[in-house]
């Protein structure tokens, strides 16, 4: 659909991380396939959502993406340019374009720093402006994140939880990027301030021309801010499409499992809307399920669906889909059951 | 849904009040300024710092320099110690010098070994524990093997030994005690370096593009610091007596330097006839480490980071 090209492109990213077991000579027990092949594009002033289950990848796939971790294999391609083997001098240019809003407003602050030099850390890092200059870009930035400026020497223990989270996009915001990754901005806190920090992000994204990716697993949030939409399941992408699409058109089970679990504000309407329950747990991201990988849990699954992994089809930008049986427009999902077992041992089709 | 219609809020207007905050380190002192046991234990460092400073203005106005040996006034016709007289406020050892004066001039040796291997100690755990607890991998195992290593190694085998062959002076000692002490600062500072690794607020300064040695000191090593200074008091006591102990195993400092450890030793043989030459230096002994581990409890009531939230 769209022309241009994306300001982030991911090939085949793939994240794994050893197990280890022995002190002093450690041998390779297992991995963790945390990220297991995402491809994804990002265009210039959009907000991807990436939604899913906890465990499922999604921080981890913004840390590589910020080049926090080094991937196992796949590219990463920031505005044209390959990422994936900078070294970390090299890194530091694009780190200014590439900025993150972390998950945890009191961890993510060091609670032994004025809140001024807290915000000021990326100039100090970058050696950008006088002291006076960074003073004034400081205050500046607080005060349009909604702090009091005056407040900047002040410690992050003296903030509550949303004040924090205000200064942790301070911060990200001080240079300028052109890619925020959100990770869980909001999860972290109350309701009433979640709706305040989202406005203000939103309010952001205006003024300044970002390019959000938008890390949740609450779906009413990020219905609220996406443009497009991503679902991962354990390290996989598993439908990705705008906004009203992924909402409306549902193509994957799991996709229409987790918007099912939606709240809804209208009791008659929640009462007889179809509920889909998904059965069991997230598996292990060490021994991921052969084929597609949400068929344990799957409603519709048929013996295929164990033997065949299922590709991503469909254009990018687009609807998107890794499902061996997409569900139909008006399928209903509560009426399947998985055909798995009677396959193995019937071995009937 | 959810976030649409909520009003958005800005903060309260700037209240005039006052906007610096309190750091950890102000709300610690202030804690620490409470607490009397401490506050009276400080007073009594000042009061030692301040007699180590001035040693040489007791030797004027006693007008017994440390080192003078008063054969007629200051020993018994049978050559033997004199008890506290107004000429000798504490007595006399059994040389007949004057004991007060001497135990002026022992509080510089052991103040200044103490301050000094602890210093040490401090610069070479901490900036060890820095390395091994955020480099991890490779330079962590051999750190934490060679801090192992030093652990197992017997101290007094290793400073006889050492001390036998480099003859005793203030500097061997300092270095002596410094490289025994370090490795347990080491193990503390790497146990808490390593789980402040994984917080948040070093991933955010590492995704700013910050490098190692800025992290390591700019963003772990403040949070360490409270522990570290905790320790640190403690510790200054420690290496006090091992000092003292030091000297009176005759591995200090070579006679006729004052200082507490070898008065204690000269005064065995004497300790039933003359009382005062074995009573004040370790009196002076037991009220300076006594202070000083008072006080340390007090800054570790006062900064113990469990305390912090």
């Amino acid at each position: 659909m769209s022309t241009a090209d994306p300001l982030l492109r991911l090939d085949g990213v793939r994240k794994h991380f050893p197990v280890r077991a022995g002190t002093l000579l450690s041998r390779e027990q297992g991995r963790v396939y945390a990220v297991d092949g995402v491809d994804l594009e990002v265009h210039n002033g959009e907000t991807l959502g990436l939604v899913g289950e906890t465990g499922c990848g999604k921080s981890t796939l913004a840390r590589c993406i910020a080049r926090l971790y080094d991937l196992t294999a796949g590219t990463v391609w920031f505005d044209g340019r390959d990422i994936t083997g900078l070294s970390r001098r090299e890194m530091r240019p694009v780190r200014r374009d590439v900025q993150l809003v972390f998950q945890d407003p009191f961890g993510s602050l060091n609670p032994r720093r004025r809140v001024g030099s807290i915000i000021a850390d990326p100039f100090a890092v970058h050696q950008l402006g006088t002291r006076a200059d960074r003073k004034r870009r400081v205050q500046e930035l607080m005060e349009r994140v909604g702090l009091n400026p005056e407040h900047y020497n002040r410690f992050p223990a003296e903030f509550s939880g949303g004040q924090r989270q205000r200064i942790g996009v301070a911060r990200a915001l001080a240079l300028r990027p052109k890619l925020l990754i959100c990770d869980e901005p909001v999860s972290a806190l109350d309701v009433s301030i979640q709706a305040q920090i989202i406005n203000l992000l939103v309010d952001l994204q205006h003024d300044f021309r970002l390019t959000y990716i938008f890390i949740s697993h609450d779906l009413s949030v990020v219905r609220h801010v996406s443009d497009r939409i991503a679902v991962m399941y354990l390290g996989r992408i598993v439908e990705s499409a705008p906004t009203r699409d992924l909402f409306e058109s549902t193509r994957h089970p799991y996709t229409r499992g987790l918007l099912s679990a939606l709240q809804v504000p209208d009791p008659d309407a929640a009462d007889s809307r179809e509920r889909i329950i998904l059965a069991g747990d997230l598996p292990s991201p060490t021994d991921p399920p052969s084929g597609c990988r949400f068929h344990t849990r799957c409603p519709k699954a048929r013996a295929d669906c164990v033997r065949t992994d299922p590709p991503l089809t469909g254009s990018p930008g687009r609807h998107q889909t890794a499902c061996l049986f997409p569900l139909e427009i008006g399928e209903d999902l509560s009426l399947a059951s998985p055909q798995v077992h009677d396959t193995v041992i019937g071995g009937a089709g | 849904m959810t976030a649409g219609t909520v009003a958005r809020q800005h903060t309260a207007p700037a209240h005039r009040r006052a906007i610096e905050g309190r750091s950890p380190w102000a709300l610690g002192w202030m804690r620490l300024r409470r607490d009397r046991v401490a506050m009276f234990c400080l007073g009594v460092i000042v009061l030692i710092v301040l007699v180590a400073v001035f040693a040489p203005l007791t030797a004027h106005l006693t007008g017994h320099p440390p080192n003078e040996q008063y054969r007629s006034t200051g020993l018994t016709p049978d050559g033997l110690p004199r008890g506290p007289s107004r000429a000798f406020l504490f007595g006399t050892d059994d040389l007949g010098r004057d004991i007060l004066v001497r135990i002026a001039y022992g509080a510089r040796i052991s103040l200044l070994v103490g301050v000094a291997a602890t210093a040490l100690t401090v610069v070479v755990g901490v900036v060890v524990g820095l390395a091994a607890g955020y480099l991890g991998g490779a330079v962590d195992t051999v750190l934490t093997r060679l801090i192992d290593v030093v652990l197992s190694v017997p101290f007094l085998l290793v400073a006889i030994a050492l001390v036998s062959v480099t003859g005793p002076s203030m500097t061997v000692t300092v270095l002596v005690i410094g490289f025994f002490s370090w490795a347990s600062m080491a193990r503390i500072v790497r146990g808490q370096v390593l789980s402040l690794r994984e917080r948040e607020f070093v991933e955010a300064a590492r995704s700013l593009g910050a490098g190692d040695a800025r992290i390591m000191f700019v963003d772990v090593l403040p949070n360490v610091l409270a522990p570290v200074i905790v320790y640190t008091t403690l510790l200054i006591p420690v290496v006090i007596v091992v000092q003292a102990t030091l000297s009176f195993l005759g591995l200090g400092l070579a006679p006729p330097t004052a200082d507490w450890g070898g008065m204690l030793s000269e005064s065995q043989a004497y300790y039933t006839t003359a009382w005062w030459f074995i009573v004040f230096p370790g009196a002076a002994l037991l009220v300076t480490t006594l202070a000083f581990n008072l006080f340390g409890d007090g800054v570790r009531d006062a900064f113990d980071p469990r305390r912090d939230r």
